[in-house]
């Protein structure tokens, strides 16, 4: 089924001749569509508003030609991209200057930048994200990584305390445009601490916004949003998913923070997923195509905040909800999500919203045991099965 | 009971990595000496005001002759240390009162080290503090009204009555808080100092004063903590125009710093990252100030942090729900003995900077500027409801699309209701 809905990628959104002037407009920004779905569109005081997600305009996309990359190579564009068009964007972390990053993210950036703007740091996470606050704090947008997600639960101090509560304890005084990025989630056997979802633990700070990529192409433009936004964002990576290729457009484009992404249009039952689960949903799906299911499915991208709209006019559709995650289940996205689901949407459900996510088990190395951890295709087949009943 | 008290600043600096000429081994005292020690630079003596003066020390007529500061730089940190002083009675009145409330941490005592460093500190430096802050943001220029508006927790408060007592920030006067948690500012500061280097390297852009430098307040209790170390080890590593300034006033609410700490003596763990560390008697501004324009100065010039221990002590408990039943009397009233205000009084007019007239009339104008500061605060309005959800983002969009397809914040009813995101 062809992708109907409107495209966020502009075509000319950036002018590659800005000044090194961080850009007043705030940049959650929301472009003008290159094409518009049915009934999408809404002028808002001159910026048009895409009601559905981004997604990738064909048409755009064979015009200008675009180009093929490895998910770590697309933000590693973004990263080029934006510290060339502004010299306040830096980078934070262990081994990201001379070993080039640990998934290669910013490989040849500080032959390219000089290893003050691609510092190397050394092993002392809550530190150096502290550090990144204070230079956000005076001016500077850093890029903090952490080598593997579960390595910031050692920053939590400085990301819940001082990333997400200094605008406002400072009276809106000080803003903190830091973005902190890494890999996270399950990947192939690495032990319980190399395999953790942070999601949860971070989404109840006030004050963080928080993004999961799925694609090279939202990666990128979800990237370049995040170091233009004004907020501190912190943004999933999947460990599992850098290898992921993808053609991208060649032309300068960012994706919209808080919005989701529709990745197939349906009728009969909405899953919301994000991260590596898209994919072992939509291998899922081709199952429940073939047995006639129609299933619509959302990648909700914007972890915190949901985007409500897209999924609310999702639930009001098919009035059938799946939620699938790598998160844990206690506390998970999926639980927050579920509830926001209910409070919003109650009268438009059919079913109650089922949730799929990861077992609360730290995950185990054996593979077996790593492959019943998190959801698989099979499950979701089934619980689809259930809901439609 | 406290450390051997020093009598004088002693410089220890890193026996590898200096630059050019013979150093000396780093000279380290007899344990229990009491002896002044020589520094290594022929520099003036600083006439000691404090311990020396009142135990007649033969020494300090002779080195009498110059004063160490001038006239007008006298009666600016008397100025600063007396509105200090009575900032803080004013604020345990008015506690009492029922004016201000929770966690009132109050800096009587200490005022020589905030005045010491940052009466020596231009517009664009950065003061990074702890929970006791109120007088490291009225030394680096917070208008006293501010900071009461704020403690009251009014709209008008420097932090718009978000903050509170420990978290005073200032974007203005660069006052980067305010930590209620201890070490949590010193990778602030570490950062606000990289973003001076950064500015100064990457963006070319200086100035011909040097580097902007930051100084990181913090107490003993605080150089126990992981961030501490972490940060000595990264801002020597990268050189930022860094000064760490330990306020060692023994004890972390009711931990001594000797039963906390393996060796108590601070300023030696300078030299283990490859910093100078050095010790300065916190209850005599002129030393402080002294130790302050070097390590000050070497930052600006981009060779690097100092750790600066003071040794200083608070008159007050830990804050104004503590007892303070722990201390002894006898210790109370030997740095009682040595008030820095007392002190400085002492030695303005000992060397005929001032009058007495003149000393009093600077009291009477601070107590005016208190009064003031309290009469706006109580003026003050408190803040609306409409203020919950401002400020939470920078850029509110990040409260999300609503199900109605528009941004949340552009609701016209959104900071009435109860926060949703």
């Amino acid at each position: 089924m062809a992708a109907a809905a409107a495209s966020l990628h502009a075509t000319a959104a950036v002018s590659k001749s800005r000044s090194a002037a961080i850009p007043q407009v705030a940049t959650s920004v929301r472009v003008a569509a290159a094409s518009r779905g049915p009934g999408s569109a809404r002028a808002r005081g001159g910026l048009v508003v895409a009601r559905a997600a981004a997604v990738k305009d064909e048409a755009a996309d064979t015009n200008s030609g675009g180009h093929e990359v490895l998910m770590f190579e697309a933000l590693r564009e973004a990263m080029i991209e934006e510290m060339t068009l502004d010299p306040t964007v830096c980078m934070i972390g262990e081994d990201v200057g001379d070993y080039g990053g640990s998934y290669k993210v910013s490989k040849g950036l500080s032959e390219m930048f000089g290893d003050l703007r691609v510092l190397d740091t050394p092993i002392a996470e809550n530190s150096f994200t502290g550090m990144g606050v204070g230079a956000a704090m005076k001016g500077l947008r850093p890029v903090v990584e952490g080598m593997n997600m579960g390595f910031l639960l050692l920053a939590y101090n400085q990301i819940s305390n001082n990333c997400g509560m200094l605008h406002y304890t400072s009276g809106g005084q000080f803003k903190i445009p830091i973005v902190i990025r890494g890999p996270g989630g399950v990947g192939r056997q690495l032990g319980a601490e190399h395999s953790q979802r942070l999601e949860s633990y971070f989404q109840s700070i006030p004050g963080l916004q928080m993004v999961a990529c799925s694609t090279p192409y939202n990666a990128k433009g979800l990237l370049k949003a995040a170091i233009r936004s004004e907020n501190p964002v912190v943004v999933f990576e999947h460990v599992l998913l850098y290898n992921m290729k993808e053609k991208i457009p060649d032309e300068d484009y960012i994706c919209c923070l808080e919005e989701a992404e529709m990745v197939r249009p349906g009728s009969q039952v909405t899953i919301l997923t994000y991260s590596r689960m898209r994919y072992h949903v939509m291998q899922a799906v081709k199952t429940l195509v073939n047995k006639g299911y129609d299933p619509e499915v959302i990648d909700i991208r914007s972890l915190k905040p949901f985007d409500l709209h897209t999924i609310g006019n999702s639930v009001k559709k098919t009035h059938r909800v799946l939620i699938v995650e790598e998160c844990m289940r206690t506390g998970g996205i999926g639980a927050s999500l579920r509830s926001a689901i209910i409070d919003n949407f109650w009268d438009e459900l059919d079913a109650p919203p089922m949730c799929l996510s990861s077992q609360d088990v730290p995950t185990p190395y054996a593979a077996p045991l790593e492959d019943a951890t998190v959801v698989q295709p099979p499950q979701i087949v089934a619980a689809i099965e259930e809901i439609c009943r | 009971m406290a450390a051997a008290s020093f009598t004088a600043a002693k410089f220890l600096a890193p026996v590898a990595g200096r630059s050019g000429g013979d150093r000396p081994a780093p000279f380290l005292p007899a344990p229990s000496s009491a002896r002044p020690l020589r520094r290594t630079r022929p520099a003036q003596r600083l006439l000691a005001v404090s311990s020396d003066v009142l135990a007649g020390n033969k020494a300090a007529p002779a080195a009498a002759a110059q004063p160490a500061v001038t006239r007008e730089e006298a009666l600016e940190l008397y100025e600063d240390m007396v509105l200090g002083r009575n900032f803080e009675d004013m604020c345990a009145q008015m506690y009492y009162r029922g004016k201000m409330f929770g966690f009132v941490h109050l800096y009587n005592g200490q005022e020589a080290v905030s005045t010491g460093f940052i009466k020596l500190l231009n517009q664009p430096d950065c003061v990074v503090s702890t929970y006791r802050d109120h007088v490291h943001a009225l030394s680096k220029g917070v208008p006293a009204r501010s900071v009461m508006a704020e403690l009251f927790g009014k709209a008008t408060g420097c932090c718009r009555g978000q903050g509170g007592s420990m978290h005073m920030f200032s974007e203005p006067h660069n006052v980067l808080g305010g930590f209620a948690f201890i070490g949590e500012g010193i990778p602030v500061a570490t950062g606000a100092a990289f973003a001076a280097k950064y500015r100064h390297e990457v963006l070319k852009q200086s100035s011909p004063d040097g580097l902007d430098v930051t100084l990181a307040f913090f107490g003993d209790g605080t150089a126990n903590n992981g961030q501490f170390f972490e940060c000595l080890n990264m801002a020597q590593l990268w050189k930022l125009p860094i000064v760490f300034v330990v306020e060692n006033n023994l004890w972390a609410i009711g931990m001594s710093h000797i039963r906390a700490t393996s060796d108590p003596e601070i300023w030696k763990k300078g030299p283990a990252f490859g910093m100078p560390g050095v010790h300065v008697d916190g209850m005599d501004v002129l030393k402080v100030r002294e130790v302050a324009k070097e390590a000050i100065d070497r930052a600006r010039r981009g060779e690097g942090p100092t750790l600066v221990e003071c040794e200083t002590y608070r008159f007050r408990g830990h804050s104004l729900a503590d007892p303070d039943e722990l201390r002894r009397p006898d210790e109370k009233s030997h740095y009682a003995a040595r008030d820095p205000i007392m002190s400085l009084k002492k030695y303005i007019i000992e060397q005929s900077l001032a009058s007495e007239a003149e000393l009093k009339s600077i009291e009477k104008r601070i107590d005016d500027v208190v009064e003031e500061a309290v009469d706006f605060a109580d003026a003050s309005p408190l803040p609306p409801r409409s203020q919950l959800l401002e400020n939470v983002f920078a850029d509110p969009k990040g409260f999300g699309i609503g199900p109605d397809g528009k941004y949340r914040c552009e609701d016209p009813k959104f900071t009435q209701g109860t926060a949703q995101v």
